[in-house]
This record gives C-alpha cells, structure tokens and sequence, in this order.
C-alpha cells in the first residue's frame, strides 16, 4: 500500500515536472509570436513605453497606416504580398516536379555515382544561402534578371530541390517496390503506374515537402533582400525593411505587415496538416 | 494454349550468375512450383517470367509466343507477392478492378468481373475496405482476386503464403488448390516450403545454386530423389543419411561394423570398396510391432532410443545407426522411455544408395 501510494506520487510529481518544462519551451517559441500580434495593434508609445504598459489598449491605426499612402507611412503592402505568392508559389511548384522526380530516381533506380550524387546535394544545402547572394547578384545582373520574379524564383528552386529530392527519396524509399510492379503487372506502364498508384500512397511526403520549400521561400529574407531592388519584386520579408528609417524604426508597422505575413502561412499549414502529420509519420503505409 | 516454356535461360547479376541456363516445359493449366533453398533463383527465375527482371539469355516463351522484350504488362500474366503488394489507397473493390479500369474496359463489365472475383474468394463483405483494414489472411484473397479478376493466361505466385501464420497458412493452401480446379489455369508457383511444395504441385521444379536438380510428380521427387540433395529437402522429418562403404557387391559396410545389405535398386550397380551414403526414410524404419505389414526384404536392428517426439497417430524416435543419429517412426505408438532399447524393422526395398563422392544416386 505504501509503496503504491509513493511510486503514484513519484510518477504525479514527474508529470507536473513534464508539463512545467513544456510550457516554458513552448512559452519561449509562442512569446516572440504573440508579441509580435499584440504590438501590430498596440499605438508606438505603448510599445515603446518604459516601464512597459501591461493593460494594452487595441487601435488599428498601424494596418490603416499601412494600406493608406506613401505620405501616412504607407507601404505597397498589395505589390509585396503578390511577389511573395508568385515567387513562393511558382519555386514550390517547380522544386517539387524537380525535387520529387530526382528523389524518385533516387528512390528506385541504380546509376553510376549515385551516392556520391546525393552526398553533393546535401553538402549544397550546407552552404550559406547568403555566402551565394554575391557572386548569385553580380552573374543575375549580367544576365539581367536582377530585380525580376524570375531571378528570385531560380534562386529559390536551386535552394528548394535538395532538401525536395532528400525528403521525397525518403518517402518513395518506404513504398515497397512491389506496388510498383504489381501496378506494371495489372497494365500499367512505368509512368502510369507512378502517377496511380506511388504517387498517391507518397501524396502526404510530397505535401510536407511542397509546405516546406512553401514556407523556405515565403520567409526568406537574406538573398531576397539583394536581389530585388523595386516594389515590382520585393517580397514581404524584405518589405519589412520599408519600416526602418535612418534613426526610427516603427515597430508598429512592421509587426502589422509581420503579422499579414503570418496569417497566410498559418493557414496553408492548417489545411495541409493532416497530410504533414501524415507525411511525417509515414511508417504506417503498407502493402 | 498457355504453354510456358524456358530454354536455356540465364540471368547474370554484374559478374555474378544468379541463374545458369535452365530448360523447363509448363504444359497448359499445370500446376508447377519451383522449390528450393534462399538464393536458389526460384525468385529471380519467377521474376524473369513475370517480366520484371530482364533476361540475361535464353529463351522465356509464353503460349508460344516469345517474351523476353515485352514489358509485364504484354505478357498477360498475373502476379501475387509475397507482401500482397495491394494499392494501400484503393478499395478492395478499386485493388480488384484497377487492371481492367486501367485497360479501360466499360464500367459494367468491371463490375461484373469485380463481383465474380469477390464471390469465388468470399471478399463480398469486404469490398469497401482499404487493405490496413483488412487481416493477412484477408489480404491474401484480395491479392489472389485482384489476380483472377483479369483471366491471365499464366498466375504467378512469389512465396504468397509465408506471411502468414501456420495455420492459416494451412487454410491458404487449400483455397490456392481450390482456385487451380476452379480457373484451370497455368500457375507458376514459388515457395521454399517443400510441404508447400509436395501438396500443392501437379510437378515439382527443385532447384540449388541457379540450376534445377531435379523436375517430377512430388511422389517421384519423395521416392527417386536424384541425389542427397533433394533426399533431404523433399520430405519431412528428410531422409536419414549414413556413410557407409560397399563390401564386395552386395553388402554396405556401415560405419562402426553394422553392415545392411545394398537394396535391390542398386544391386548390381556398385562396386567394391565405393563410397556411398545409405539412406532411408523415418518411414522405413519402425519399431517391431508398430509398423505396417509389408511384404519384401527386411533387416533387423537392435537399438536404443535417445528421444521421442510423439505426434498423436504416430511417434519419431530419435536413435543412432553407426554414430549417425537418425529418425525411426514409430505406428500405434506407446510411451517411450528414452535409453529404451527396441527391435528396428528396416525396409531394404525402399532404401536408397548415393555415391559419396557425386552424392547422385545409384538407381537401376
């Protein structure tokens, strides 16, 4: 009895310890979040305030601010909000025909180097976006796709199909190849027997992939913010930059236009979720 | 007419031959399964058949017509695996007709074809599962229907039953027998079960090492075996093997003095001072009293048992022929203490010589 009545406290403390130690961790990845959200709707005093303001007090005026003209601090929120959706739209898509066919061939058939071949994308992945965005502006202002939709898609499709072809492979790898020549048996050519029958059974790899290259492109800053110069190609996250001015920054503004940033991501990640959830847990396919 | 026929058939792996040129006539609606150790190339020979591996050499023909170019899918055959290989996003209903959807053949017919599938396997209950809600044994239907539903001139089956427990695997095998008397057609059937094998097969197809050791009826296999080999696959417990070597023509000096005259079979066949295994079934050796009456040459062994493995409706006995353990069985069995000593009835007319060096069998 005693000892049943410990071993139950014992293992009551160490929940209570568990859920402590989850709140903290998912305290500190929610709070810049939240903090972000609340001070898109808090006025600039407030936010600037010292001590901070613990009842905060709800106005607009930074989202009216931003969608109104250049003169009341405005900034083109429509134009950005559009490069964004085309860039990040038009890379995810080709990434993942690109990505999804090397991870297959990865996947199913043998060749020459093959190892040697994804040691190399991989090792691509490692460096630094960044370290490229030099040499990457200096040969697209050659080729004169500086500042153009195309430019930043290419260097978002080179960034994407990597990490696309690592996770596809990984999905297509756990099909067992006999549904494939089950599929040949049943009549099927080899395309057809990829797009009825792998295809579908890896559906939820390639969303989690497509959500991953989605939201790698929508969040990039780094080399967007080199090479696109003008309101016909800024992205959002380097439309941030609009709030900072030589001495101020209007924090106020630029979590509104972070917070437009947010939403659409958000979304697309709620409706894709069952199938990243899916994707990721992708053991439980069998033949 | 769906003849199967290979000639001279090889598949080589880079430097490695998986399969050395095998010749094997399938007559139309012949039950043939090929048996044999892993790495036989029973798979790999299947395989070829099936169009899923190309052919290294040689001729693979299907209803006489040659296939070694044409892809699975113009070779009109069906194929069931060992993992089923069902469609784990369809319905049973959608795994059943998806050949004849992709043949694009007008929904009613699917349909018709589907429902007769389902009902010669019992699958109707089941027709809106997806294949995670199925059991194995279910699974196996699904995969065996999804494979009738398209009449194919040839069924292959890849070791379809090893997935399952034992008695289902039991329950299986007689439905695949049912099915053959039921469609009538070619199957091609691959296993490294020799129980599988034996009851299945109108003809056995034994092989070891990429070649075939030996082709015939189970019964030929289980009473003619070529050589060792295939005495010890074929047959459960496998045939007891003693060295021994022969002592002028007519008796085979066992190793430890005890000497068993050659079986008739043999008679005449051996010489002087060869070396040979001496090999007889469990079948042919019984304990005085509990065994069959049967006419023909007998010897008598005196020996003790060193253990029992009773059965129900008979028991092995284990005992030791020369410093060879070997396996006695025992008819109308009683209990056996182990150290028992008994009087052994060996069967001589049904005992089998190998030349020790070859281990092919010496057989008029």
């Amino acid at each position: 009895m005693d000892r049943n009545q410990s071993h139950r406290n014992r293992k009551r403390m160490l929940k209570a310890l568990h859920f402590a130690a989850l709140f903290m961790t998912m305290s500190i990845i929610c709070i810049p979040g939240l903090w972000i959200v609340l001070n898109s709707f808090r006025p600039t005093v407030e936010i600037m305030a010292k001590p901070p303001v613990w009842t905060p007090s709800f106005t607009l005026e930074h989202y009216r601010a931003m969608f109104g003209g250049a003169g009341e601090g405005g900034v083109p929120v429509f134009s950005y909000f559009r490069n964004s959706i085309i860039v990040s739209v038009v890379s995810t898509l080709i990434a993942i025909l690109i990505g999804m066919s090397g991870g297959y061939a990865f996947a199913r058939y043998r060749f020459k180097g093959k190892a040697g071949y994804f040691v190399g994308l991989m090792l691509f992945r490692a460096v630094p976006g960044v370290a490229l965005s030099l040499p990457l502006f200096i040969v697209f202002a050659r080729v004169g796709i500086i500042d153009t939709h195309l430019g930043l898609i290419l260097a978002y499709v080179a960034m994407n199909v990597p990490f696309t072809i690592w996770l596809t492979d990984g999905f297509f790898r756990q099909i067992p190849k006999e549904l494939h020549e089950a599929a040949e048996i049943d009549g099927c050519n080899r395309w057809q027997a990829f797009w009825r029958v792998e295809f579908p059974v890896a559906r939820s790899g390639v969303a989690s992939a497509a959500i991953f290259a989605f939201l790698t492109s929508w969040n990039e800053f780094a080399l967007a913010s080199q090479l696109t110069r003008s309101v016909g190609s800024k992205t959002m996250p380097v439309g941030l930059l609009d709030f900072t001015a030589e001495f101020t920054i209007n924090w106020g503004g630029m979590c509104a236009l972070a917070v437009l940033m947010i939403v659409p991501a958000l979304i697309l990640t709620f409706l894709v979720q069952k199938h990243l959830i899916a994707g990721l847990t992708f053991g439980g396919v069998k033949g | 007419m769906t003849e199967v026929t290979l000639s001279n058939v090889v598949k080589r792996y880079g430097k490695h031959q998986a399969v050395h040129g095998i010749d094997l006539g399938i007559a139309d609606g012949e039950f043939v399964v090929l048996v044999g150790p892993s790495g036989c190339g029973k798979s790999t020979t299947l395989r070829m058949i099936a169009g899923l591996e190309d052919i290294s050499g040689g001729e693979i023909s299907i209803g006489g017509r040659v296939v070694n170019d044409l892809p699975p899918r113009e070779r009109n055959i069906s194929m069931v695996f060992q993992n089923y290989a069902l469609y784990p996003h369809m319905t049973v209903r959608e795994n059943l007709g998806f050949s004849l959807s992709i043949a694009k053949k007008p929904v009613a017919e699917i349909e018709s074809a589907v429902r007769q599938a389902a009902e010669i396997l019992g699958l109707d209950e089941l027709m809106e599962r997806k294949p995670a809600e199925l059991s194995g044994g279910q699974r196996q239907r699904v995969a065996m229907g999804r494979a009738i539903v398209r009449h194919p001139d040839v069924f292959l089956f890849d070791e379809p039953l090893s997935n399952l427990d034992a008695k289902l695997r039991t329950q299986m095998r007689v439905e695949i027998k049912k099915l053959h008397q039921k469609v009538g057609n070619t199957i091609i059937y691959v296993t490294h079960d020799q129980v599988e094998a034996m009851t299945l097969a109108d003809r056995i197809v034994l092989m070891r090492d990429g070649h075939i050791v030996q082709v015939g009826t189970p019964l030929e296999l289980f009473n003619k075996p070529v050589d060792t080999f295939v005495a010890t696959f074929i047959g459960s417990p496998p045939m007891n093997l003693i060295n021994g070597t022969v002592m002028g023509a007519e008796v085979i000096q066992l190793a430890d003095g005890v000497s068993v005259p050659v079986p008739s079979s043999a008679r005449g066949l051996v010489t002087d001072g060869q070396k040979v295994h001496f090999g007889f079934r469990a079948d042919n050796l019984m304990p005085e009293g509990h065994s069959v009456q049967e006419e023909g040459e007998k010897a008598s062994l005196d020996l003790s048992v060193t253990l029992t493995e009773p059965l129900g409706t008979e028991t092995l006995l284990f005992t030791e022929i020369a410093g060879t353990e070997v396996q006695a069985k025992m008819l109308n069995p009683r209990p056996v203490r182990p150290g028992e000593k008994l009087t052994f009835q060996l069967m001589l007319d049904k005992c089998h010589v190998f030349d020790a060096a070859s281990s092919n069998a010496i057989r008029s």
